[in-house]
């Protein structure tokens, strides 16, 4: 069979981790096979005990797989220690040796592939360079703050020019603040280097701001891999619209399809159209999600999709909530975004319609 | 090319057989100077003792009859060997008296020091560690110093007119309490105290806001939080106190012989090895059981926590 | 006015705690003050005097024994750190593996034992050895010491390892550290305080024994306590005291050391 180019970085082929034998035997991931492109930054999303980080540890060396390979640029890493991997490490503690300087820690990676001195100093000068550290150079990594540690740690997987960088949800121990300023100098460094990025969080609004690629896990699986939108906008099953953003779950039953989309007959007995998911053509029963700001409040018995009574309304500045009870006993939630003087128009108790517009509903998978 | 499965067990296979290597030299050491001679111990208590110390080698349960047991030079019977009885008994009594003692004084010591500030809480523990790793032969013999007929207490006793003679302290069953009492008060402290250290005082506090009185948070909240702590102290008191070598032969001189010194006398003197080793395996087991003790209680202290 | 409530106050134990520093603190007053002592005998108050310093500096019992206790404390106790050092990289910071319980029983195993046991049982084990081989030296001691230092090397050691994170070690390993120059770069520099504290302490129990020496020495091998033990039983003379006194703040010296390697965090 002729090769043809290979434009993935990272290939997981069918790999899966089992802790402890026996009775005691606990799978953290079970047979889980993705691809990451070239040049990507690629998110791992998924709640604590996933499995993300047991995938990311796998990739980077720290454990080896139950089964199935590891495909750096087409061969198979798995059986090499982790310092023979082309991979580096961003760690969630940063793990910056105490005792050593921020220009130790950076060059340490390099000295230990033996680069000449001048290199190394060279490089560690470009290094601070891109994460605007060079004023703190000698300082221990004790006496900077954690921002300051953050950027250390990420020169220091940065400065021997790893094929992948693996970033084991390197922001959760910053302040909001200095979140939202790390992700988009994340996004710049990753844009500069042209390195693919591996990242890990159980932070949604990170994985949609960064990712190019996003792919969302539960229970050791994987469950879908998509852009960001089409996470957000085409959730494939329960998990993944309830983990990403808020959803709102409307049962009903297909009358019929065309293309990518199906007629739903919802148990109010309205009909939506909804997008289906890719080669899914379900029939009978079927759960459709509508995202709440998707969905608009209008007049009650004016001929909405469905009909409630607003049960609840949650100011938030920037936009307001609507609680509703569905007539069929189903709570349903609206988002509205506010205009300065803006007067709420349904009050809690006041009777108000649904309208679903033509590209709002996606069918489940389940 | 071997399988995924392989590779991860070879890595397990070989990180196990590195910890044996690197592990061997310390359990090599102590098998060779330490354990394995236990077991020679063991032997040399059933073989019969050579007239001018050593042993020959032949069978007799001689050894262990008579840690306990006494026989007639004249009719051969067999009576309780009162000597030997004594020796053990006051060894155990003091080593009990002596945990008493240290945890009456070292409890609150222990809770003097953690009731301190951040900051002088480790000049006490510094005090407190000071005479701990001070050579327990000169602890022994300062408090010598201090106890004998003409030392600093019959000294102003005297100058003060309460007594007209010396109290004989010094080569009394007293002295030896005194001596271990004051050498190991700081192996009750410190346990104790870890264990206080990190009480938390909002639970006093609690205690204090739902009407218990001093005794009863004392009684009721202090002490149960650090009974390991008490339980460790009292172990590392009466495990050393029993088998005490220093201090009775200083402070107790040749006729208040504690077991240490009676085991000594037989490797000496007395020449007996076989009732030595008899004697040196009873002590090992008095040991083994007060640590069995106190396995079963830190156990059950863990579990109650944990259940 | 009323004082206010204190609820870390216990009534008593204030007293207490002052007795027992008093009491630790003023029978080793009284010995390093009578090292100062004139008068040839320890009942009487001489005047002060250094006398009894310079006749211990002369006495060449005193200062065979010295070095001998030192020649002994010092091979013992690096061995000892070295092996422990060993023993604690092997034990901490792994799931359980089959042996890990009995590894910990043996390491501990010599504090688990009276002294006088372990003594009695080296002095048989070493007496048929020397009948053996007919080597006679410093060899049984240094042993003896090294395998009681052990677990004492062991446990500062051990607790700076367990305080230690993996991560660390992963961290060198994932910037192509090879195991061997990990070790060296991040495991030993961070667990050097607790190696020193390891040696420092073996030092001190190799210096302070006096049972298990006792018991093991040779004719002509006495180290300075068993030296001083002797001479306690025939009677005291000021110069015991003396010795005390230099023995003690030597003690005190390497304590204060330990104290503050123990305590170093970074």
């Amino acid at each position: 069979m002729p090769e043809k180019p290979d434009r993935n970085a990272i290939e997981v082929r069918g790999v899966r981790k089992v802790f402890g034998t026996g009775e005691n035997a606990v799978a953290a991931l079970a047979t889980v096979s993705v691809s990451i492109r070239e040049n990507e930054f690629f998110t791992l999303l998924g709640p604590s005990g996933c499995g993300k980080t047991t995938l990311l540890r796998l990739i980077a060396g720290f454990d080896y797989p139950s089964a199935g390979e590891i495909l750096l640029y087409g061969d198979d890493i798995a059986p090499q220690p982790p310092f023979r991997r082309p991979v580096n490490t961003v760690f969630q503690s940063y793990a910056l040796f105490p005792h050593m300087t921020v220009a130790e820690n950076i060059g340490f990676g390099l000295e230990m592939l033996n680069k000449p001195k001048a290199e190394v100093k060279a490089r560690v000068a470009e290094m601070l360079r891109l994460v605007r550290m060079e004023q703190l150079a000698n300082r221990r990594t004790s006496q900077i703050s954690g921002g300051q540690q953050q950027r250390v740690a990420l020169a220091r997987a940065l400065a021997p020019q790893p094929k992948v960088l693996l970033l084991d949800e390197p922001l959760s121990a910053l302040d909001y603040k200095l979140r939202k300023d790390m992700q988009i100098e994340l996004k710049r460094l990753q844009g500069e280097t042209g390195i693919t990025f591996i990242f890990v969080t159980h932070d949604q609004e990170e994985a949609l701001t960064m990712s190019d690629r996003i792919a969302v896990m539960s229970a050791g699986r994987i469950l879908q891999v998509g852009a960001p939108r089409d996470i957000y906008d085409r959730p494939a099953d329960r998990f993944v619209a309830d983990f990403i953003g808020e959803s709102n779950f409307l049962k009903g039953d297909v009358t019929g399809t065309d293309g990518g989309r199906a007629t739903v007959k919802l148990s109010s007995g309205t009909e939506i159209r909804a997008s289906l998911p890719e080669g899914f053509s379900p029939s009978g029963s079927v759960t459709v999600v509508v995202r709440p700001e998707h969905a608009q409040l209008a007049a009650a018995d004016g001929g909405a999709a469905l009909q409630g009574t607003v049960e609840n309304v949650v100011y938030l500045g920037t936009d307001t909530h609507f609680h509703l009870r569905l007539d069929d006993g189903v709570p349903f939630i609206v988002r509205r975004q506010n205009a300065r003087g803006g007067a709420d128009s349904f009050a809690a108790g006041s009777r108000a319609g649904v309208v679903i517009g033509g590209d709002a509903a996606q069918v489940l998978r389940d | 090319m071997a399988s995924a499965e392989e590779i991860a067990r070879a890595a397990d296979r070989k990180d196990i057989r590195d910890r044996w290597l690197l592990s061997a030299p310390a359990l090599i050491i102590i098998l060779v100077a330490a354990t394995g001679p236990l077991l020679i111990v063991l032997v040399y208590s059933f073989l019969t003792s050579a007239a001018y110390g050593g042993v020959e080698w032949k069978f007799s349960p001689e050894a262990w009859v008579s840690v306990f047991l006494e026989r007639d030079i004249f009719d051969d019977t067999l009576s309780l060997a009162d000597a030997n009885i004594t020796i053990f008994w006051r060894s155990i009594k003091l080593a009990l008296m002596t945990t008493v003692v240290t945890l009456a004084l070292g409890f609150p010591t222990a809770y003097f020091m953690a009731t301190r500030s951040e900051k002088t809480r480790d000049l006490w523990l510094f005090l407190i560690t000071i005479p701990f790793w001070t050579n327990l032969l000169i602890r022994t013999f300062a408090v010598l110093q201090i106890i004998r007929n003409e030392g600093i207490i019959n000294t102003l006793l005297m100058k003060a007119g309460i007594i007209s003679a010396p109290i004989q302290i010094l080569f009394t069953d007293t002295a030896i309490l005194i001596g271990m009492a004051y050498v190991y008060l700081p192996l009750m402290v410190l346990p104790i105290y870890a264990s206080m250290e990190k009480l938390d005082f909002r639970l006093v506090e609690a205690g204090y806001d739902l009407y218990a009185s001093r005794w009863q948070v004392l009684r009721r909240i202090i002490l149960p939080l650090v009974k390991p702590g008490v339980i460790a102290g009292s172990i590392l008191v009466f495990i050393p106190a029993i088998g005490a070598y220093v201090t009775p032969s200083i402070l107790g001189g040749g006729k208040n012989m504690m077991i240490s010194n009676f085991i000594e006398l037989q490797f000496g003197q007395a020449h007996n090895w076989p009732l030595g080793s008899a004697l040196a395996i009873t002590v090992m087991v008095i040991v083994m059981i007060a640590l069995l003790v106190y396995v079963r209680n830190t156990g059950a202290a863990s579990g109650e926590r944990r259940g | 006015m009323a004082k206010p409530f204190s609820i870390r106050h216990q009534p008593g134990f204030t007293a207490i705690a002052a007795l027992c520093f008093f009491a630790l603190y003023l029978p080793i007053l009284v010995l390093v003050v009578y090292a100062f002592n004139a008068a040839s005998s320890t009942a009487e108050w001489g005047g002060l005097s250094l006398k009894w310093f310079q006749s211990a500096a002369q006495n060449t019992q005193v200062i065979d024994a010295t070095v001998r206790s030192f020649q002994i404390a010092a091979t013992a106790a690096v061995i000892a750190t070295i092996a422990a050092t060993m023993a604690a990289l092997a034990t901490t910071r792994t799931p359980p593996y089959p042996g890990l319980t009995f590894k910990y029983a043996a390491i501990n195993q010599p504090l688990m034992v009276p002294e006088i046991v372990t003594a009695v049982a080296l002095l048989i084990f070493f007496s048929r050895i020397k009948i053996f081989t007919g080597y006679s030296g410093l060899g049984y001691l240094i042993a003896a010491h090294t395998a009681f230092c052990i677990p004492f090397a062991y446990l500062p050691i051990r607790a700076r390892l367990e305080n230690m994170d993996l991560t660390l070690e992963r961290a060198a390993a994932d910037l192509y550290a090879t195991p061997w120059r990990a070790f060296r770069r991040v495991t030993l520099p961070l667990l050097w305080p607790g190696i020193l504290a390891g040696l420092m302490l073996a030092f001190v129990i190799s210096l302070d024994d006096v049972v298990i020496t006792e018991f093991v020495k040779s004719g002509g091998q006495d180290t300075l306590p068993t030296y001083m033990l002797g001479q306690i039983r025939r009677g005291i003379t000021p110069e015991i005291n003396a010795i005390s006194t230099a023995f003690l703040l030597l003690s005190v010296a390497i304590v204060t050391l330990f104290f503050f390697v123990s305590r170093k965090r970074d």
